[in-house]
C-alpha cells in the first residue's frame, strides 16, 4: 500500500502547472514513497518537548534599515525572462481569474 | 438573473455575520525585504533587484521599519505583541510573484487578539481583531488580449514587478455577530476606524482609491438560534462605500437563496463598483495547497518587552479621542459631528480651519456643497479636485463680501473643473459681486421703473415686497449682486 496516491501526485503537479504524463505519475508516485517512508524513521524518533528546527542558525532578530539601494537596470532585469513586451515580462495566462 | 430579497425583510429572518480582512500597503522607502524603492508610479520593472525577482542565492532581510509599523498597528489596535514570531511560504503558482511563493506568515502573526470599538447609531460595537500579520505585495499583472484588461478572453499577460516586494499588513478581524440590520453601517465604519487609525500612525496613506487599502469582506447569515451560516469572501472591495453596498447586496441574495432552501456555497465572490452586485469568482487553491512552511531565509523575529513598549509610548493620539477634542473645539453637536464623520471630513474640515477658515464654514462647505457634489459624482469627499487650503480661501472671500454663497457654488464649479484657485476662477470668470453702488443704483432704478405697483406697496410700508425687485435687480447682475446692499438701496429709494 504506497503512501501517496497517483491522485495526489496529480494534484501537486497541478499545483505546480506541471503536465505529467499516466507513466510519470505512476513513477513519481512509487519515488515519493521510497522518500516518505524514509521520513517515517525520523518520525520514530522521540522529539517531545524539542522546538520544530526551521532554521539552521541560532540568529533572531536580523533587519535591515529602511534605506534605498539601487535596483538592476531594467534592460537587465527583462533579459532574464523568456519574453516581453511593453517593458515588461510576457508569460502566457495561467488561471481563470480576474485581475 | 440573482435573486435579491428586500434587505429590510432579509434581516428581520436573518442574522448577518461579518468578518473583515483589510491589506494595508506600508509607506517604508524600500520593500520588505530588499532595498528596492517603492516609489509609486515609476517606469515598470525599474524597482526589482536579485531579491525581489528571486533570482538563485539571493537572500532577503527584513525592513526595520515596516515590523516597527506593524507593531505600531497591533497596539492601536490593542493586540498582544507576540514574542516569538517568524515568516512562512504561501506556496502559489501565479507570475504576480517571480518567487512562486509569498513570503507571509502563518500559525505566528505579529499581532493576535485586540479590538476596535466603533459607533454606529449612537451604539458601541466591538470588532474583535483575530491577527495582525506582516507580508508582501505581489506584482501587477496587465491582461492582454481581452477587451477589458480583464483576464476573461485575455490570451496572456504583462507582469511588472516594481510592487512585488512591497510591505503589506494584513488584518483579520474574528467573526462579527451581532450587528443586525446594521451590518453593512458597522463594516464601513470598522473600515474607516481602521483607516482613520493607520493613516493617524502615519505608516500608509491608506487610500482606498490607490489601492493602498483594500478589503474583502466575508458575510454569511443564520435565523436566530441557529448555528452560523456558510460564508462567501468578496474580494477587492475599494471604497467605503462599496464595503457598505457589498455586505447589503450580500445579505439580499443570499437569503433569497435560503428562502429558496438552497445552498450558500462557501467561495470568493468579485465585487461591481458599477453596479454594487458580486459575482462568483473561480475557484482558488484550498488553504491546504498552499503548502505553508517557516521561511527559512529569514530569521526568527523575538520583539523585545522594551521595543514594544517604546513603540506603544511613541504612539498618536486615537481617532476617536481626537474626534471628541475636535468636536469640542468645533463646538458640534453629536449629530453634526456624526455627519462630519459619516461624510469623511473630519481630516478636511481640520485642515479647511488650519488654514483659516471658521469651523462653522468650513464645515457648511464640506457637509453642504461639496457632499453634494461628491454624491453626484459617486466620488469619496476627499477626492474630490478641491483642497481645503481652497475651501478656506473661498470661505474667505464669502466672508469679505467678495462672493455671495451663490457665485461661491460657481467658484466651486471652476475650482473642481481645474480652473485653478478660487480667486483665479473668480477673476477668470468673472464672479465678484457687484460692490459698485452707481451700477446697483442704476439697476434699482430699472426694477423699480418696470414694477411700479410693487414700488408703490414698499413706499406703503410693505417691506417684505421688496423681495421681488432684488430679484429683478440679481436678475440682471446675473447674481453678482450682494442681496443685503440690494435690498438696502431699494428701501432708500422708497422711504
Amino acid at each position: 500500500m504506497s503512501t501517496i496516491s497517483r491522485e495526489e501526485v496529480a494534484h501537486l503537479a497541478r499545483l505546480a502547472r506541471l503536465e505529467v504524463t499516466d507513466d510519470e505519475l505512476d513513477a513519481f508516485a512509487g519515488q515519493l514513497d521510497v522518500i516518505l517512508e524514509s521520513m517515517k524513521t525520523l518520525a520514530e524518533v522521540n522529539t517531545d518537548g524539542v522546538q520544530p528546527t526551521s532554521h539552521a542558525v541560532p540568529l533572531v532578530n536580523v533587519f535591515r534599515e529602511d534605506q534605498p539601494q539601487p535596483s538592476l537596470p531594467r534592460d537587465a532585469v527583462l533579459a532574464g525572462g523568456p519574453d516581453t513586451a511593453e517593458d515588461r515580462f510576457r508569460v502566457p495566462r495561467i488561471l481563470d481569474e480576474e485581475a | 438573473m440573482t435573486k435579491l430579497n428586500d434587505y429590510d425583510k432579509a434581516v428581520e429572518t436573518y442574522e448577518p455575520v461579518l468578518g473583515l480582512e483589510t491589506h494595508i500597503e506600508l509607506d517604508t522607502k524600500t520593500k520588505m525585504f530588499c532595498g528596492c524603492s517603492t516609489a509609486f508610479g515609476a517606469e515598470p520593472n525599474t524597482q526589482t533587484c536579485p531579491v525581489c525577482l528571486a533570482l538563485p542565492g539571493a537572500l532577503p532581510v527584513a525592513n526595520k521599519a515596516a515590523v516597527e509599523a506593524t507593531i505600531k498597528i497591533g497596539l492601536a489596535l490593542n493586540c498582544h505583541i507576540a514574542e516569538w514570531t517568524r515568516f512562512a511560504r504561501k506556496n502559489y503558482f501565479y507570475p504576480d510573484m517571480p518567487k512562486n511563493f509569498q513570503t507571509s506568515q502563518y500559525e505566528e502573526p505579529l499581532c493576535e487578539n485586540g479590538y476596535v470599538d466603533v459607533v454606529v447609531d449612537g451604539k458601541d460595537h466591538r470588532i474583535e481583531i483575530e491577527r495582525v500579520h506582516l507580508e508582501e505585495d505581489t506584482g501587477k499583472t496587465l491582461h492582454v488580449g481581452g477587451a477589458t484588461g480583464r483576464i476573461h478572453g485575455a490570451t496572456e499577460s504583462l507582469v511588472d514587478y516594481n510592487r512585488a516586494g512591497i510591505p503589506l499588513v494584513e488584518i483579520v478581524t474574528k467573526p462579527v455577530p451581532g450587528t443586525g440590520a446594521l451590518a453593512p453601517e458597522v463594516a464601513r465604519a470598522y473600515v474607516a476606524e481602521l483607516r482613520d487609525i493607520v493613516r493617524s500612525l502615519g505608516v500608509s496613506d491608506v487610500r482606498m482609491e490607490q489601492g493602498s487599502l483594500r478589503c474583502d469582506v466575508n458575510l454569511s447569515l443564520n435565523k436566530p438560534g441557529d448555528e452560523w451560516g456558510t460564508r462567501t469572501e468578496t474580494k477587492n472591495v475599494n471604497s467605503l462605500r462599496s464595503v457598505e453596498r457589498a455586505v447589503r447586496f450580500e445579505v439580499r441574495r443570499q437569503s433569497a437563496l435560503l428562502d429558496a432552501g438552497e445552498k450558500i456555497i462557501q467561495e470568493t465572490r468579485h465585487f461591481h463598483e458599477g453596479d454594487g452586485t458580486t459575482s462568483p469568482g473561480r475557484s482558488k487553491e484550498e488553504a491546504t495547497d498552499y503548502r505553508y512552511f517557516p521561511e527559512p531565509d529569514l530569521a526568527v523575529m523575538e520583539p523585545s518587552r522594551e521595543w514594544v513598549e517604546e513603540l506603544r509610548a511613541s504612539l498618536p493620539e486615537p481617532p476617536r479621542q481626537r474626534r471628541e477634542r475636535l468636536q469640542a473645539a468645533w463646538s458640534l453637536g453629536d449629530k453634526e459631528m456624526q455627519s462630519v464623520v459619516n461624510a469623511d471630513a473630519v481630516d478636511l474640515i481640520e485642515a479647511t480651519v488650519a488654514a483659516g477658515a471658521t469651523p462653522s464654514g468650513a464645515v457648511k462647505w464640506w457637509l453642504g456643497e461639496l457632499s453634494r457634489r461628491a454624491n453626484e459624482s459617486g466620488e469619496e469627499l476627499g477626492a474630490l479636485a478641491i483642497t481645503p487650503a481652497q475651501v478656506a480661501e473661498l470661505q474667505g472671500m464669502v466672508d469679505d463680501g467678495r462672493l455671495n454663497d451663490k457665485l461661491a457654488r460657481q467658484v466651486i464649479d471652476g475650482v473642481l473643473a481645474g480652473e485653478g484657485s478660487p480667486a483665479d476662477v473668480a477673476a477668470e470668470r468673472g464672479l465678484e459681486v457687484v460692490s459698485d453702488t452707481g451700477a446697483l443704483e442704476a439697476a434699482v432704478d430699472e426694477a423699480i421703473a418696470a414694477n411700479p405697483a410693487v414700488a408703490d406697496k414698499i413706499r406703503g410700508g410693505t417691506h417684505a415686497a421688496a423681495g421681488v425687485l432684488i430679484g429683478a435687480v440679481m436678475k440682471a447682475t446675473k447674481g453678482q449682486a450682494d442681496a443685503g446692499t440690494v435690498r438696502q438701496i431699494i428701501l432708500d429709494k422708497l422711504s
